[in-house]
C-alpha cells in the first residue's frame, strides 16, 4: 500500500524482516479443545496458499487468528516483519493490545461465508465506509474507486442498492470489492462459496481468479472448491486436527496425495460433487 | 354531587395548561432516557470490566428505586449540597434517568440481537469504535426495537402524575388546585382521566405505525 503507514514507523523490522506470513509454534484452544498445536508454517508474499481439510481441523481458526479475530493461546505470528499477536515492548513480546491491533491490520482483508455486509447502509457505502473512515479518502476519492471496485466483480449497476436487494452472489461478490477496498496485501477468504447456492458459485470464483490474475495480492483461501483451488493455488495445505499433514503443489495433492487422510479427505469431498 | 358542564368548562383551560407542561416534561425526560439509556447501553459493552461493572450496578440502582424516591431525592437532597434546579428541570431529569434504567435494556437486547459478523466485518475493515458504533451497530439495534422504545413514552407519560409531589405545574397538580378552591373535585380528577386516556390513544396510534415502519421486517 502506497499510502504512509504509522505502524511501520512506531515499529522497527523483526530482526528478519522476511515478508508475507509465519506461524511461530502457534496454539489455540477453545475451552479444552485444542484447534491448533503448535503450528509452523510460512506463506510468502504473493503467494496463494489453499487450506484444505475436514471440518473442525483449524483451517478457519488461522484465518481468524490473522485477522485478530481470535488471539492465540502460544506461539507468534509474524506478518512482513512484525509480530501480529504481539507487540514489542522493550525487548520482550507481550499480547497486542486493542490501540496496537488497529495499527496492524490494516494490510489485512478479509471476505466472510455469510458475506457479513453492513443492511443499513447502501452497497456503494459498504465499499466506501473503510477508506473513508480509516485510509481517509475524501468522500468522491472513495466513489471512485469504490465504483472501479464493484465494475471488476461486475456489480457496477448495483451501487445503490442495499444488500437485501441481491443475491448471495451479489453480496458476496460486493464484500469483496469491500475488502479490496482496503488495497490490503493479504487476503483471507474464508469458505466463501459455502453459502451460496450452487448457480451462484462460478460467478464468485470468476471474480476471484480474475484477482489473482491480475493482482499480486496474498490470498490464504478455505475452501471446498477444489477446481477453484487447483486453479489460483501455488500451494496447498492439509489439515487435520490442527496439524499440517501434507502440503505441496495442487498437482501434487489432488492427483497423487501421499498422506492416507488427504486421500480420505479428497475422496470424501470429491464424492460429494 | 351532579355534574356541573359549566364547572367543568371554566376549569378546563386551567387543566388544558396543566397537560401541555405535562407533555413538556414527558418529552423532555424521554429524550434524556433515549440518550443517557443508550449512553448506558453502549458502556456496558466497554472493554474495561471496571467501568462495565459499575454502569451495570449504577443502572441496576436506579431501576430498583422508587421513582418518588428519586424526585425527592433530587428535589430535596441535592438542594442541601448546593444543587438547585427548578422543579419541573428536577422533573425531567428526574423522569429521564429513571427511564434511561428501562431504555438501556431495551438498547442492550436491540445491541445483543446484531449478528457477530457485523462485528467481526467492522474488525476486518478495522473501521474506528465510533464508526462501529454510530455507522453500523446502533442503526442496526435501534432500528429493532423502536417499538418497544415507544411504549416507555406511554409508560412514562402515565408517570408523569408523580410530578405533582415536587411542586411541577402539571395536570394532576393543576386539577388538585382548582379543586382545592372550589371544594369540588369529581370534574377536574375526570377531566384528568379523559384527557390521559386521550392523549394516551393518540400515542398508541401513532406508535403502532412507527412500529408498522420499522417494525420485524
Amino acid at each position: 500500500m502506497a499510502t504512509t503507514d504509522p505502524a511501520a514507523e512506531a515499529l522497527p523490522p523483526s530482526e528478519d524482516s522476511a515478508d508475507g506470513i509465519r506461524f511461530e509454534g502457534v496454539v489455540k484452544r477453545f475451552g479444552d479443545n485444542v484447534v491448533l498445536r503448535e503450528l509452523d508454517f510460512s506463506v510468502a508474499p504473493g503467494e496463494r496458499v489453499t487450506l484444505i481439510g475436514p471440518s473442525g481441523s483449524g483451517k478457519t481458526t488461522i484465518l481468524r487468528l490473522l485477522m485478530t479475530l481470535e488471539k492465540v493461546d502460544d506461539g507468534v505470528i509474524w506478518v512482513n516483519g512484525r509480530p501480529l499477536s504481539h507487540m514489542k515492548r522493550g525487548l520482550r513480546l507481550v499480547p497486542a493490545d486493542e490501540k496496537y491491533l488497529h495499527r496492524v491490520r490494516n494490510d489485512i482483508g478479509m471476505v466472510f461465508q455469510q458475506f457479513n455486509l453492513f443492511p443499513n447502509m447502501s452497497v456503494l457505502r459498504n465499499v466506501t465506509e473503510a477508506p473513508v473512515h480509516v485510509l481517509k479518502l475524501s468522500r468522491d476519492e472513495a466513489n471512485e474507486r469504490a465504483r472501479e471496485l464493484l465494475d471488476l466483480v461486475g456489480l457496477a449497476d448495483k451501487a445503490d442498492a442495499h444488500p437485501a436487494q441481491l443475491s448471495g452472489g451479489q453480496q458476496q461478490r460486493v464484500a469483496i470489492a469491500r475488502a479490496l477496498a482496503m488495497q490490503p496485501k493479504i487476503l483471507l477468504l474464508d469458505e466463501v462459496t459455502s453459502a451460496l447456492d450452487p448457480e451462484l458459485v462460478a460467478g464468485v470464483l470468476d471474480v476471484l481468479r480474475n484477482i489473482a490474475n491480475e493482482t499480486d495480492i496474498t490470498m490464504l483461501c478455505v475452501t471446498h472448491e477444489m477446481g477453484f483451488a487447483r486453479d489460483v493455488s501455488d500451494r496447498v495445505l492439509m489439515f487435520d486436527k490442527g496439524q499440517i499433514v501434507e502440503e505441496g503443489s495442487p498437482e501434487k495433492i489432488f492427483s497423487e496425495p501421499e498422506n492416507q487422510r488427504t486421500q480420505d479427505f479428497l475422496h470424501a469431498v470429491l464424492d460429494q460433487h | 354531587m351532579i355534574w356541573d358542564w359549566h364547572f367543568a368548562g371554566k376549569i378546563l383551560p386551567d387543566l388544558l395548561r396543566g397537560l401541555v407542561v405535562t407533555i413538556e416534561a414527558t418529552l423532555l425526560g424521554y429524550a434524556v432516557a433515549l440518550v443517557l439509556g443508550l449512553l448506558w447501553a453502549v458502556l456496558r459493552r466497554s472493554p474495561s470490566r471496571i467501568l462495565n461493572q459499575v454502569v451495570r450496578w449504577v443502572v441496576e440502582f436506579i431501576r430498583s428505586t422508587p421513582l418518588l424516591v428519586q424526585l425527592f431525592f433530587l428535589f430535596f437532597a441535592l438542594p442541601s449540597i448546593g444543587l438547585t434546579f427548578s422543579a419541573l428541570v428536577t422533573g425531567v431529569i428526574g423522569l429521564g434517568v429513571h427511564y434511561s434504567s428501562y431504555t438501556s435494556e431495551v438498547y442492550r437486547a436491540g445491541i445483543a440481537d446484531v449478528p457477530v459478523g457485523q462485528w467481526e466485518a467492522t474488525t476486518a475493515l478495522n473501521l474506528p469504535r465510533r464508526r462501529v458504533w454510530f455507522g453500523v451497530v446502533l442503526p442496526q439495534a435501534v432500528r429493532k426495537v423502536i417499538p418497544t422504545l415507544g411504549n416507555y413514552l406511554i409508560a412514562m407519560f402515565k408517570d408523569s402524575p408523580l410530578l405533582l409531589a415536587i411542586t411541577v405545574p402539571e395536570m394532576l397538580h393543576s386539577a388538585y388546585e382548582v379543586g382545592a378552591k372550589s371544594l369540588r373535585f369529581l370534574e377536574p380528577m375526570t377531566i384528568v382521566g379523559v384527557l390521559f386516556v386521550i392523549v394516551s390513544v393518540l400515542s398508541s396510534l401513532l406508535l403502532r405505525r412507527l412500529e408498522f415502519r420499522y417494525g420485524n421486517n
